[in-house]
């Protein structure tokens, strides 16, 4: 990126970039402000918004299509934010190449959701505010991808998160959607932590936290700062896209409507972590470490996520481990330094088409259910729901890389990568393939073939149009979108990665490849064998310990609950106990210097002062020891 | 006659126009106690009133005047500082103390009546009292107080000289404890808490004068620059310089309501009318932190490794236990109670950096926590002000039961509140957030990442308590048995929340300006 074009926020393009994110904000704000009047109409103006900014995307991508490949970034300042003594952090957004892919994907992807939602909600009475949080949640993303700080992103990132938080507790007079709104918005200020730390360490190292200074000065960190700064964002990364040790929350996040998991938890911000440590590969180029820990925490993620998708019964939860396995490919793509970056932004986008399709279909196939996610009692599915199956389909074979469709390019590209890097990354990475392959047949088995389970009162029926022609158009991406992105996506990414393109052509079968279409080929017909006979309606009890820690998550919650949750509360309780006054015992033994000062005050007064005043002579006992170590130190 | 006189005790020279702000408050001050005996009673609250808030705007209007043609100097004879910081945090304290007027004037709410006991003489529940009420007596002598109490401020955050630093603290402390007692409603518990105030503020000021008489003993003398050049040239025993700077720094941080030196705080925020909570949470503070920096940085400046490992101790437990806290809270007022504690830790972080604006430090330390301090202060007071408004049977509602469904009830002042909060919580794009990214750079320039780590989990802690009070303006369902109303409030306290509101917003959106104003005068005089 060595020519930035600095364009003003007022000309043709800079104004373009600006209203990118203004239009579904404003729309949304019209939304939230406008109160009834807006009931019958306002989905419709919040559906406009992300394809009025699909457009102005498609216009930019085109202009910058259209430049030469050092040439191809807008750099629009709007003004200056925090601006004294040596510290110069504006408000001010980039386009470029690798931001522009996520502004098309968030789009489009986010339009075809919007239309889907004005059936799928079509009888929720606060509909009007669901396509509020919705645009908000479009702004804010744009805002994350468009920032051309890392201070701007924190804000979009910030925003995301609320966005994510209003609609998975979107229904919340469900206590369980309540709870995981919650539980999201926790997990993810663990994740933040990471963000504002990097923030702090960029803006004491660099005195800037914009991404082409802190680009230019990455060579000169010390290995330390690289690691540490490194570790942060992987922290931040860990929190938005739900990988190991974060988790915990996306399971849970299921619970929102299902056009917001679609959108949300497996498009577009789920992906943001991917973004983040992309963006950043000029301090991860710095640092071995933090790279190591980069694919590591993918490679545990990858493997964790689907092992859960096995053992579901719930078709949203499959979709959603599922969501967790694929975006730990991601991370381990983006851990493999440059050469995988362009790689996780490949499988990146192409999972944001694939997915999208899964979930929307799985709300299509739940709204001819009355709203049951049990796979149990599903089953063929595939006669009275003809485009959902489909379309779901082709979803199935992107997932599991079947020869020529989306998946098969951007996923084998990440497991041979991963091969060269290291053979054990390598070898889970192609597992993780396998059991991919295997939960994903399981799905279509359980919910499109064998016998139909559903109950008497169940009358499933296709969805109507506005909700299959998203699925239909997503479906052909899923299929095509690899073929027409394989052989570019490298050159165009190598001015944001700092990646020399390397050959991949369209029809290329290496070892690698053939052993992970075999391995896929295993998994599909285990699941097959398993599930081709009946299926209990009632998930049957299982001794097998595999299949009883993926039902409950890997643990995650019964360990946040004993390591985290308890002792936390635990301790909050007794220092609350403490401060109610409940400290003579305790400041009487550790203020013994105090006490002559002490028992003057209880003969002067009775009651809590006297407690109170105990505690301010303890106090200054405490500080004072603390004076007189820092003399021995 | 004269001459002789003269020659003996010659006459002080003077800087009447620097010293002017404070010649207003205090004229105000003693003239509004004779208004109290001439003026009738029908018209007394709007005289004085109205002459707190024009004093306060002379001064402020005499402030920035003398800020403009900006000399520093040392004045009134060696015994203030009048350099940049000085005017920056007399400028503070002047708006918070416009704000404290105004709340303090607010008789709209409850009845039509002021926050203040109608006879804070009589025993609670007397025929006295009874008959006060029936008549509908107030006290207006509130105005008067809080303008001695304002004037003591300002002269703490300049002081240049130990002894009057122990006599700043003792005219602004006695107005408050005065203030804390005369809480209309639940008298019992205001009268309870402004004599624990009043019992543990002496002995704190006590021990601050013992610790002064100490570093009197090490350097021979009062003044700042003296102490300072004592330790530069270690004239004495070290044992005593760090006796007497542990034994000062207890006054201020009681002051400040630091822990473990807070355990006033919560009761006294409870227990006084809640406009005197607003104007103590912000204007003490504001006080207690400016007259820190400036006799730690100016006076023991040479001994700062030591003090600094002492704050950022202080400082941890401050804001551990601010937030932790503050999670178990059910009462607002005890909420922002602890809030305040937990905001004293993040400027004590600020404190512990100290550092000067140079190549690879953006922002020095008094600037930092000045600017925090400015974000702190103006969301507080506006917090406050809506803890006023939000009734039940005529009385605060102070419970977080009563603020389930404000939202839905009124969602502007739900708004407003939340506006407050996500700034306490540093949500970026508030005031806020600005202010905790300066203090904690400041800390981290300092070279204390590490203290800059436990404040910014501690500060992901805290947002969840603000965030526990959002939840339940926005998302939870009143019950009838607990609902608070609220009640529409008159000009007065209406403009306190527009002006708080749109700073919140200004100061988080385009912090620059203030941010440079405030960098560019940070500089002690010594």
């Amino acid at each position: 990126m060595q020519l930035l074009e600095t364009v003003s926020a007022l000309s043709g393009s800079g104004a373009m970039v600006w209203l990118l994110i203004a239009i579904p904000l404003v729309c949304s704000a019209i939304l939230m402000l406008s109160g009834k009047v807006a009931d019958g109409w306002g989905h419709f103006l919040a559906t406009a918004a992300p394809i009025a900014s699909f457009v102005i995307g498609l216009i930019l991508f085109m202009q910058l299509l259209g430049s030469a490949a050092d040439a191809r970034s807008i750099n629009v300042d709007l003004y200056e934010w925090i601006g004294t003594g040596n510290w110069s952090i504006g408000l001010g957004l980039l386009v470029d190449p690798l931001s522009i892919l996520f502004v098309l994907l968030i789009t489009g992807v986010g339009s075809l959701i919007h239309i889907y939602s004005i059936g799928y909600m079509a009888h929720d009475e606060r509909r009007r505010r669901f396509f509020a949080y919705l645009n908000l949640f479009i702004g804010a993303m744009l805002t994350l991808v468009l920032a051309n700080n890392y201070l701007v992103l924190f804000l979009g990132w910030e925003g995301v998160g609320l966005a994510s938080f209003l609609l998975i507790s979107f229904w919340a007079h469900k206590p369980s959607a309540a709870a995981a709104g919650n539980k999201a918005f926790i997990v993810n200020r663990v994740g933040d932590l990471g963000l504002s730390l990097a923030i702090f360490s960029m803006l004491a190292m660099f005195g800037s936290v914009r991404f082409e200074d802190v680009n230019a000065g990455a060579a000169e960190l010390s290995p330390l700062w690289a690691t540490l700064i490194g570790f942060f964002l992987l922290l931040a990364a860990c929190g938005k896209s739900a990988q190991v040790p974060l988790q915990s929350w996306l399971l849970d996040a299921m619970e929102g409507p299902t056009p917001v998991s679609a959108l949300i938890h497996a498009a577009t911000m789920v992906t943001a972590g991917v973004y983040l440590v992309v963006r950043s590969n000029a301090i991860y180029a710095q640092t071995e470490i933090a790279t190591t820990a980069v694919a590591i925490v993918g490679t545990v993620t990858l493997l964790a996520g689907a092992w859960i998708g096995t053992s579901k019964d719930d078709i949203k939860k499959v979709l959603a481990g599922s969501t967790m396995s694929q975006i730990g490919y991601m991370m381990l793509a983006a851990g493999l330094g440059p050469i995988g970056a362009s790689f996780a932004i490949f499988h990146l986008i192409t999972h944001g088409a694939f997915k999208a399709n899964m979930f929307l279909g799985a709300g299509s196939v739940m709204h001819g259910m009355n709203d049951d996610v049990n796979m149990r009692h599903f089953g063929a599915l595939a006669k009275p729901m003809k485009i959902t199956f489909f379309t779901f389909a082709m979803g199935y074979l992107a997932i599991i890389g079947f020869p020529f469709t989306s998946g098969f390019y951007s996923k084998d590209h990440i497991i041979e990568a991963a091969f060269q890097h290291n053979t054990i990354i390598g070898v889970l990475a192609l597992i993780g393939a396998g059991v991919t392959a295997y939960y994903m047949t399981r799905l279509m088995m359980m919910t499109f073939f064998g016998k139909k389970r559903w109950a008497d009162d169940v009358h499933p029926h296709e969805s109507p149009l506005v909700m299959t022609v998203p699925l239909i158009l997503l479906a052909i991406a899923s299929i095509v979108a690899g073929l027409f992105m394989n052989g570019w996506i490298q050159d165009w990414l190598a001015s944001s990665t700092g990646q020399e393109p390397h050959n991949t052509p369209l029809i290329h079968f290496t070892t690698i490849g053939l052993i992970t279409l075999a391995v896929v080929a295993v998994g599909v017909l285990v699941g097959w064998f398993l599930h081709r006979g009946d299926i209990p309606r009632d998930e049957p009890v299982t001794k097998n310990p595999l299949v009883h820690a993926g039902r409950n998550d890997l643990y995650g919650d019964a360990f946040n609950e004993h390591a985290i949750i308890r002792p936390a509360k635990g301790f909050a309780g007794a220092l609350t106990s403490f401060d109610r006054g409940a400290v003579d015992g305790v400041a009487m033994g550790s203020a013994a210097v105090a006490s002559g000062l002490g028992a003057w005050l209880r003969k002067g007064q009775n009651g809590l002062v006297r407690s109170y005043g105990l505690t301010l002579s303890a106090g200054i006992v405490v500080l004072a020891v603390v004076v007189i170590l820092g003399q021995l130190g | 006659m004269t001459s002789v006189l003269e020659t003996m005790i010659p006459a002080p020279t003077l800087e009447w126009m620097e010293l002017s702000p404070l010649i207003v408050l205090l004229v105000a001050a003693s003239l509004g106690i004779l208004l109290e005996a001439f003026v009738p009673r029908a018209s007394r609250y709007v005289v004085q009133s109205g002459l707190a808030a024009i004093a306060i705007v002379a001064a402020l209007g005499l402030t920035i005047a003398n800020w403009i043609d900006l000399t520093p100097k040392v004045a009134a004879m060696g015994m203030l500082a009048l350099d940049g910081p000085a005017y920056v945090f007399w400028a503070m304290l002047l708006i918070f103390g416009l704000g404290g007027v105004a709340l303090f004037a607010e008789r709209a709410l409850g009845l039509g009546q002021s926050a203040f006991a109608a006879s804070a003489a009589s025993v609670p529940g007397s025929p006295i009292e009874r008959e006060a009420e029936r008549e509908g007596r107030e006290h207006t002598e509130v105005f008067p107080l809080l303008l001695f109490a304002l004037f003591g401020m300002m002269i703490f955050a300049a002081t240049n000289n130990l002894l009057v630093l122990f006599v700043a603290v003792e005219i602004f402390s006695l107005p408050l404890y005065l203030l804390t007692g005369m809480a209309r409603r639940r008298r019992l518990l205001s009268q309870e808490a402004a004599l624990k105030y009043f019992l543990l503020g002496s002995l704190a000021s006590a021990i601050m004068l013992y610790g002064v008489a100490m570093l009197y003993g090490y350097s021979g003398g009062l003044e700042l620059a003296r102490i300072d050049a004592a330790i530069l040239a270690s004239a004495g025993s070290h044992w005593l310089l760090l006796g007497g700077m542990l034994l000062t720094s207890v006054g201020l941080l009681f002051k400040i309501g630091a822990v473990p030196f807070h355990a006033w705080s919560p009761d006294a925020y409870m227990g006084a009318p809640t406009p005197v909570t607003g104007f103590m949470a912000v204007a003490t503070k504001t006080a207690a932190v400016a007259a820190l920096l400036r006799v730690f940085y100016v006076a023991l400046g040479g001994l700062a490794w030591d003090w600094q490992l002492l704050f950022a101790v202080v400082a941890v437990m401050t804001m551990l236990l601010g937030s932790t806290v503050a999670l178990a809270q059910n009462d607002m007022k005890r909420l922002l109670a602890y809030s305040s504690i937990a905001h004293a830790g993040f400027l004590l972080v600020g404190v512990v950096g100290a550092v000067q604006a140079g190549d690879n430090v953006n922002l020095s330390s008094v600037a930092a926590v000045a600017f925090y301090l400015l974000t702190y202060g103006i969301a507080t007071l506006g917090a406050f002000a809506i803890v006023m408004m939000v009734r039940r049977s005529g009385g605060e509602a102070n419970s977080l039961d009563a603020w389930k469904g404000l939202g839905k009830r009124n969602p502007l002042i739900a708004a407003l509140m939340t506006l407050f909060l996500l700034s306490f919580a540093g949500i970026p794009l508030t005031a806020g957030f600005v202010g905790k990214l300066t203090v904690f750079a400041s800390a981290w320039a300092g070279g204390y990442g590490w203290l800059v780590l436990v404040a910014v989990v501690m500060s992901v802690i805290a947002a969840f308590f603000y965030l526990k009070v959002v939840v339940a303006m926005w998302f939870s369902d009143a019950d009838d048995e607990t609902v608070g109303t609220v009640e529409t409030p008159s000009l007065w306290t209406w403009s306190v929340l527009v002006v708080s509101a749109a700073a919140t917003l200004v100061l988080g959106l385009i912090p620059g300006g203030v941010l440079s104003l405030i960098a560019d005068a940070a500089q002690f005089i010594r």
